[in-house]
């Protein structure tokens, strides 16, 4: 902690520095040059726009649920009212913010920059995706106002089919059209890594974020079009009543759950992979050294994804499964918390030793390690059968999820956010700002989901608008918790908004890191580099940039 | 989508880039070969992401043909083997016509391409037609799963006209009810697949005025060549569904 003073910000003498005048905002203007766009970039910006409105509206619906449960008396709504809040929540939450986060944004402006390429394999097929995920957000944002959808994020069936007199529909078609967004976005990916890498680019000199994407990528490819299936099949159930999820025909709900959780186990990687990568970034330039046992962290990813398809069934261990499936389930899902692990004590091993500075990306990046830990250790936990059995469906499971969700993912879309900005804006965030909005953050997060373990573990079920008075207290911590964590949230957009104007400006490589996109301009020219790099170092070789940044000086000089 | 993903160059503009050999080169790509390459490792991926996408289906006949055997068989028995034998043929020739359209395209012969392609849509087209007479049958027997949905063939199977003998072994109620998984499962199967029949006509449309025009007889064939990618897999879902949804029992040691 001592090297906390310094820093290795390195900004331009801003007495004369200028962001460039020719970048890909300013490259053309007008409303349809950014809504016909096939940059990449420009398409990571209108991205990062929409997932920032529906995360506030997912948000908002969190806000409602903990002021519902500030009080063990249903007080503030109706409970069908309720399971409405906590259904918008999640679909909201899940599917139009936590599977687009990183990949759509982060991943779609620096996945072609440091593979040298000049854009995304299928510039068309991303924009198409973008516009799949408004047609989806519209959809759910459509369900809002008609009076909502009261399912759950799962649309558990026959829950789903044949009680619920709510907009299930609408919602269906909705997460139908956003999957094929994340379908394309994995696609276009997956062929742009194998085929427009840079010369000199091998497999074994991408960065890391570019290794946890292409898991994620074929998570989002093989995983997805099941939970098309598994929609449509909802959907044909409901609206026809053809039987092949009811009982009373001869339908199997448990059918469902299948094909629901084939897609949606693998979908939480697909959320964490992603913000793995940037940790791996944000570690290595903050402690200026290579990421520890990098073939170790490349192929983890891998494994996450590979590992990932086999451990849906932990999902129903209380559904009636075969005990012996169930069994063979619980030992694959504690498998996955090797490569999990594989990457925390890399990252550990990378920060020993290093010249570590504490930057807000950096202090993010430290909230992830603690918090996923904590979310993927209690996930071994839920893993073995016994203890399943007892926390299943209460809020253990909520505090779990939220744990690796927020407190991984968010904090890791957060710091990716904070570290790439200059280079998607040219200019700087303001420093002590995002400091302060990191730490609130992290302590909001604990206060608010760290209750919620205990809660679970004493039999507070999720998804109830009413609970005994015993749980006030508890409940209370993690309301106000919530509170300190929205303005934790809300901090950021004000201070990025800000810093676009007022920002210091922040030249090329404010973080004298080794990425190929740190030796572009910031922001990048619509074409990303003049001519195509030659990729002649292994990733992270500080010794390289030194060497570099030493030449140009000599030749400058 | 299935057109935006079979032709990433649909639309393009020549004459921003003075450094190309073909005018569909499009500018991020390095070499044509890359651009060639990529749309084709692009068209693979996608037929990924449609086997996942069948593959829930037939997971789901998998797990419902194990569990009801009896009435699986008995409702497929029903199926018009004629209609979906005459239309496998029909659909492996429209294949046949699209791999010589192909190669009409990499050889550069324009009007042979636009006849292919043509020849192409017209057995498509037969496909489907057939397909409507099926349904329609479908349709009069009340097998369209829902409330019309009608069981009491395969409880009182009708007499056969020549024998004298009942066309099937009666099935007890509760049985013969599982008969509307196995037509929900063939209308769900069968009609998807006609869905992208129906998406790949309209593509052929489409390919078919492009080629009149000659954008694809000088050299650049990738469209073309996606595209027969997409209707052989199309193609190739049917040869699973045939012989699953029509012939579970029909062969020589089932008797």
């Amino acid at each position: 902690m001592s090297a906390s003073s310094s820093t290795i910000l390195n900004l331009p003498d801003q007495s004369t520095a200028r962001v460039p005048k020719k970048n890909f905002i300013t490259a053309e203007d007008g409303l349809l040059s950014w809504l016909l766009t096939g940059d990449h970039k420009r398409i990571a910006m209108l991205y990062l726009i929409s997932i920032t409105f529906f995360f506030f509206i997912g948000g908002a619906f969190a806000g409602l649920i903990r002021l519902e449960l500030l009080t063990p008396q249903p007080d503030l709504v109706a409970s069908d009212t309720y399971n409405k809040f906590f259904t918008m929540h999640g679909v909201i939450m899940v599917f139009l913010f936590l599977v687009p986060s990183v990949p759509a944004t982060l991943g779609n402006f620096l996945i072609p920059i440091m593979l040298g390429a000049r854009d995304l394999a299928f510039p068309k097929i991303n924009l198409l995706s973008w516009y799949l995920y408004l047609i989806g957000g519209t959809l759910v944002l459509t369900t809002m106002a008609l009076g909502g959808v009261d399912t759950g994020w799962t649309f558990t069936t026959p829950l789903s089919t044949h009680y619920l007199n709510t907009h299930v529909i609408t919602t269906a078609t909705a997460v139908f059209i956003a999957g094929f967004s994340s379908i394309f976005t994995g696609l276009n990916f997956i062929v742009t890594i194998h085929r427009m890498r840079c010369p000199g680019m091998t497999w074994f000199r991408m960065p890391l974020f570019v290794w946890s994407h292409y898991a994620a990528s074929i998570l989002m490819v093989l995983g997805t079009p099941v939970l098309a299936i598994a929609i449509v099949l909802v959907a044909l159930e409901r609206l026809f009543g053809i039987g092949v999820f009811d009982p009373t025909k001869g339908g199997d709900p448990l059918l469902f759950q299948h094909l629901f959780w084939f897609y949606s186990h693998p979908a939480v990687y697909i959320m964490i992979l992603p913000g793995m990568g940037v940790i791996s970034e944000v570690i290595s330039t903050f402690s200026r050294k290579r990421v520890f046992g990098y073939t170790a962290v490349a192929f983890s990813s891998v494994a996450i994804a590979l590992f990932g398809f086999f451990v849906w069934e932990h999902h129903m261990f209380i559904m009636g499964v075969s005990n012996y499936s169930a069994l063979v389930f619980s030992l694959l899902t504690m498998l996955v918390a090797v490569p999990s692990a594989i990457k925390i004590f890399n990252w550990a091993f990378t920060l020993q030793k290093g010249s570590i500075t504490f930057e807000t990306p950096m202090l993010y990046a430290f909230g992830f390690m603690g918090l996923f830990t904590i979310g993927g250790l209690t996930g071994v936990f839920l893993g073995s059968l016994g203890m399943d059995i007892h926390l299943t469906e209460t809020y253990f499971i909520v505090a779990h999820f939220h744990f690796v969700m927020v407190g991984g993912m968010l904090m890791a879309f957060l710091a990716g956010v904070h570290f790439w900005w200059p280079k998607m804006t040219g200019r700087m965030y303001p420093e002590t700002l995002s400091k302060m909005a990191a730490v609130i953050t992290f302590i909001g997060f604990n206060l608010t989901f760290l209750p919620q373990f205990i809660l679970g573990y004493l039999g507070m079920p999720r998804r109830y608008h009413a609970y005994p008075p015993e749980f006030q207290i508890l409940n209370v911590l993690s309301t106000a918790g919530a509170t300190v964590l929205g303005i934790g949230y809300m901090l950021p957009i004000l201070y990025l908004a800000w810093s676009l104007k007022y920002g210091a400006v922040a030249g090329d490589n404010p973080w004298q890191a080794t990425g190929l996109e740190w030796q572009i301009q910031s922001p990048p020219l619509t074409e990303n580099f003049t001519t195509i790099p030659i990729m002649d170092h292994e990733a992270y070789d500080y010794e390289w940039l030194e060497h570099k940044t030493k030449q140009e000086v000599t030749t400058v000089g | 989508m299935d057109s935006a993903i079979a032709n990433p160059q649909a639309e393009h503009d020549a004459a921003e880039h003075e450094h190309v050999y073909l005018p569909q080169h499009r500018h991020h790509f390095e070499t044509e070969e890359q651009q060639r390459e990529a749309g084709s490792f692009g068209m693979w991926l996608f037929l990924l992401t449609e086997i996942m996408f069948f593959g829930g289906m037939f997971f789901a006949y998998l797990l419902y043909r194990n569990w009801y055997y009896d009435a699986f068989v008995a409702a497929s028995n029903t199926l018009n083997i004629g209609m979906g034998a005459a239309n496998t043929a029909i659909l492996i020739t429209s294949g046949f016509f699209m791999a010589l359209a192909v190669w009409a395209a990499e050889v550069r012969k324009k009007n042979v391409l636009v006849w292919m392609l043509v020849l192409t849509t017209v057995f498509g087209a037969a496909f489907l037609g057939v397909k409507y007479f099926e349904y329609k049958e479908k349709f009069e027997l009340h097998h369209i799963p829902g409330a019309g949905f009608d069981v009491s063939q395969f409880i009182n199977p009708p007499m056969d006209a020549k024998t004298g003998k009942p066309v099937g072994n009666p099935l007890p109620p509760d049985v013969a009810q599982h008969t509307q998984i196995f037509f929900f499962l063939y209308f769900a199967m069968t009609g998807m697949h006609a869905l992208h029949m129906i998406i790949g006509i309209g593509l052929l449309f489409w390919l078919i005025a492009r080629s009149q025009k000659g954008d694809f007889s000088a050299g650049y064939v990738a469209p073309i060549e996606n595209f027969g990618l997409y209707w052989h897999f199309v193609d190739i879902v049917w040869l699973f569904l045939f012989p699953l949804l029509y012939l579970i029992n029909r062969h020589p040691l089932a008797h």
